[in-house]
């Protein structure tokens, strides 16, 4: 699993922080940060919910 | 009270729609029998506009995420949710009520206090209040109401404290909330009650400015406002939207929420029981799903012409989207009508959806999060001091949620 995040498009939620903090953070100011951009297998369902999750549609999954 | 259900999918039904007297947590029959048409239907509102109506999950949460609907109360075609708020929206309009760019641009000014770390600093100082409050409510008298000895306390002690706006001064900004939050409120009530806000508001502003402390509003009197990219108008309208929004909407869901539970003994039991983060982060999810609080539609309209769900929402046309029957969605809840702690609920629209989703929901979260595992647990005993048949809902409220909750223990 490959991540992506579109950082304009964020509105700072924070669900994806709530769900994988191993995979996401926040800036200053609320802004979401991608610590890992290919997290190990025990993630994907976090990262795969926080996408479903995502308001603004930030965070993009691709299969690697 | 009784109602008319419809299965004519043009006919104009008034929205919103009565609620059955037989259990005040569920939305309206005829609300949720239109929620079994694949297509999208026309409501009447109160000043006889006939905006689409939008009840199924997939579809709240498609169109609330469209980049062609918007948000800006300013366009003709926008289904106002009473008098009171078309009469006062040009001089109340902030970031929720405007589209990207701009929209976007004003948001992001104040979203730093609700980053998820900023929380976690905050919880301590939130669990301070709410066990102060419970001390002085068992050391009280009883039966007393808990809308005034606790949901709208917590709420408003830390909304004060994140803004540094005077606690002292919470009569003054009540009064005037509620009158905002009504739909029978009077147009010109409103906008005298918007004016009062806005005018303390900008006088507590040109105070930060001055002397700033360690506050949200002294951040954007001396970032925003000294700079130039705010005027000091529409940092007073923010703050008002932040201060309305963070008072109403928490404390209805802990009255509410606390009703609730205790109609589902067995739920209130998991609560009380648990003794880990997760379980209370999901019970909180949970109660969101089920309450919903926002009951009177989100409201949008369309900027071209949309084709969506077997219809052609036309440019002007206005939206109403009803989060209480997305949240009740039998395709995405299972049982959704069981108020059940142990589910899944991330997936609600409490919040809304889209680019104008709940700005304070993370503090939302982790004050309900303090609140639901602390005041159960302290009060084992908690029971309703009246028959559920005597309350009064706010069937005529933005936000929906009991006026008084008297309770013993
Ligand atoms: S869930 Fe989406 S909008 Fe929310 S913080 Fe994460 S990326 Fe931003």
């Amino acid at each position: 699993m490959h991540v992506e995040v579109d950082q304009p498009k964020c509105v700072a939620s924070g669900q994806c922080v709530l769900l994988a903090p191993d995979v996401f953070d926040q800036d200053d100011d609320g802004i979401v940060e991608l610590l890992d951009a290919d997290p190990s297998p025990e993630h994907h369902d976090d990262v795969r919910e926080s996408a479903a999750v995502c308001p603004a549609a930030a965070i993009r999954l691709a299969p690697r | 009270m009784t109602e008319t259900v419809s299965h004519a999918p043009d006919d104009l039904t008034e929205f919103p729609m009565p609620r059955a007297a037989r259990c005040p947590f569920d939305p309206p029959e005829a609300l949720r029998a239109r929620q079994t048409e694949a297509t999208l239907s026309r409501v009447r509102i109160w000043d006889g506009s006939t905006p689409w109506l939008v009840t199924r999950h997939d579809q709240v949460r498609a169109l609330l995420a469209d980049p062609r609907v918007s948000s800006d109360v300013t366009r003709s075609g926008f289904p106002h949710i009473s008098p009171g708020s078309k009469a006062g929206s040009e001089v109340r309009r902030s970031f929720i009520n405007m589209d990207d760019p701009e929209h976007s641009r004003m948001r992001r000014m104040v979203t730093a206090p609700f980053a998820i770390r900023k929380m976690q600093a905050l919880r301590p100082e939130v669990q301070r209040i709410a066990d102060d409050l419970i001390d002085d409510l068992l050391a009280g008298p009883k039966p007393v109401d808990l809308v005034q000895a606790f949901a709208l306390p917590v709420p408003s002690l830390v909304i004060c404290a994140l803004l540094g706006v005077p606690y002292a001064d919470h009569g003054l900004f009540q009064r005037h909330t509620k009158v905002l939050v009504r739909r029978s409120s009077a147009p010109e009530d409103v906008s005298a009650a918007s004016a009062a806000l806005t005018d303390y508001l900008d006088a507590l502003l040109a105070e930060k400015q001055a002397h700033p402390e360690e506050d949200l509003l002294s951040d954007i009197a001396t970032r925003q406002v000294a700079t130039g990219q705010l005027t000091r108008q529409q940092a007073a309208r923010m703050g008002v939207l932040l201060l309305a929004a963070g008072h109403e909407t928490t404390a209805n869901m802990i009255a509410l929420g606390t009703l609730a539970l205790l109609r589902n003994p067995d739920q209130l039991d998991v609560l009380r029981a648990a003794d880990d983060p997760k379980t209370v982060a999901a019970a909180v999810e949970e109660l969101l799903r089920y309450l919903s609080i926002v009951h009177s539609g989100r409201r949008r309209v369309a900027l071209e012409d949309i084709t969506y769900a077997g219809v052609t929402i036309k440019a002007g046309d206005g939206i109403v989207l009803a989060g209480e029957t997305a949240n009740r969605d039998p395709e995405v809840f299972p049982d959704p009508d069981r108020l059940d702690l142990g589910r899944d609920a991330r997936r609600h629209v409490a919040f809304g959806f889209g680019v104008h989703q709940c700005l304070g929901q993370p503090l939302a979260r982790m004050e309900l999060q303090v609140v639901y595992s602390t005041l159960y647990r302290r009060v084992p005993t908690l029971a309703l001091a009246t028959d559920i048949e005597r309350l009064e809902f706010k069937h005529d409220g933005a936000i929906f949620g009991v006026y008084e909750l008297p309770v013993t223990w």
